[in-house]
């Protein structure tokens, strides 16, 4: 096949054809995938939610809380067993993580008192404050572990500001936005109760 | 030309990262662990093989002035399509490398086979040097990640090989990925003289 000519009618001609064919196969492709991702972004949800809430058998109606002036609001989803509430995750956030937003999803039981949390999105550095998944419930570190206190009797600071929560091993900067973030939640939850 | 070379030379002898030292952002990027370096390295080669594929079977009709941008679209829309099929189906993998999918748009190795090779040969060559290029692409980003693994955390693919208290950070940091990235192509380097 001979080269087409590199004049102005077959340039036009030649883009608009290439984008077009290819809007066409992205449309497509979008439509297809459009449900599995809804899927897969609703199921990790879940599952963040059945990981940080004690057993129930069925999510209330989430709603939101806005905890600063001009700061998102945060969703909150409310759990219950055989009808009585067990306790409440609330998708909170921050934006001071070393690498800027933390998005988490925590637990608090109906005492008040966080039964657990997720990771759900990072960007923090690996091997440092990525630790911060596991490191903040550790049963066997009382002073890092925040599973069962709750921010009103405990200070929700790392020990290097005077706080009660030691600071993952150096990470004081992701620590103090995890902490950040957990304090943002129970806020949410406070305002609302 | 032989097919079976031509398929083998991106191992070795072609290599983009080790050889022609090509595409260093996501493979300083995305190493940190094998597992990452792995699903990098499969999304860049379906985007290979696949633009080069319709490359070389556009060519003809694609006027010169205008088949860099025309490369570019049909890339972007292969990389897209990687995207939104990764969202769906392995959205783990996809919130690990995160950003690094939509760059696969510029990485210089798919606009460089496109230009280098697929708009110069036939259809089955093109797709068989995309393979290659993009199986030696995700050898080379396994075994970076791999080594980084190793020597920073203690593990392979996800399992403990020794405690990570003994692990040395800066490998799983970027400067890490420069020093073993750099003992790499010395190695590579020493093999092909040989």
């Amino acid at each position: 096949m001979a080269k087409r000519e590199s004049t102005f009618m077959n340039m036009v001609v030649t883009l608009v054809l290439v984008t077009g064919i290819a809007a066409a196969v992205l449309g497509f492709v979008y439509d297809f995938t459009k449900a599995p991702i809804e899927a897969a972004k609703l199921k990790a949800q879940t599952e963040a939610i059945t990981q940080v809430l004690p057993a129930f058998d069925q999510l209330g109606e989430s709603y939101k809380v806005q905890t600063e002036s001009g700061g998102d609001s945060l969703e909150l989803f409310p759990a219950y067993k055989a009808g009585e509430l067990v306790g409440t995750a609330v998708k909170t956030y921050t934006r001071t993580g070393f690498s800027g937003y933390i998005s988490i999803m925590a637990g608090i039981d109906k005492d008040g008192n966080f039964s657990g949390y997720s990771v759900l999105e990072h960007a923090e550095t690996p091997g440092l404050g990525s630790k911060m998944d596991t490191w903040f419930r550790n049963s066997d570190k009382p002073k890092q572990n925040v599973i069962g206190k709750n921010p009103e009797t405990t200070r929700f600071t790392v020990s290097k500001d005077g706080g009660d929560i030691d600071a993952i091993t150096a990470s004081t900067i992701s620590s103090r936005a995890f902490l950040d973030a957990m304090k943002r939640g129970y806020t949410a939850y406070e305002a609302k109760k | 030309m032989n097919q079976w070379k031509n398929f083998t030379k991106g191992f070795i002898k072609e290599n983009p990262v080790f050889v022609l030292v090509l595409g260093m952002c996501p493979t300083l990027g995305v190493t940190s662990s094998a597992i990452n370096g792995l699903g990098m390295g499969l999304a860049t080669t379906f985007v290979l093989m696949m633009s080069n594929i319709v490359i070389s079977l556009v060519k003809g009709v694609i006027p010169d002035k205008v088949r860099i941008p025309s490369f570019i679209v049909i890339i972007a829309a292969f990389v897209t399509v990687v995207q939104l099929l990764m969202q769906a189906f392995v959205p783990a993998l996809f919130k690990s490398l995160g950003l690094f999918i939509p760059l696969i748009v510029v990485n210089c190795i798919v606009l460089g086979r496109a230009e280098a090779f697929a708009s110069k040969n036939k259809v089955g060559s093109s797709a068989i040097d995309g393979l290659g290029i993009g199986l030696g692409f995700t050898f080379a980003l396994v075994l970076l990640g791999s080594i980084r693994e190793i020597l920073g955390s203690g593990k392979l693919f996800n399992i403990t090989l020794y405690s990570e208290n003994f692990g040395t950070l800066i490998f799983v940091l970027a400067p890490g990925a420069f020093i073993v990235l750099g003992y790499l192509i010395a190695l590579i380097n020493r093999l092909k003289k040989s």
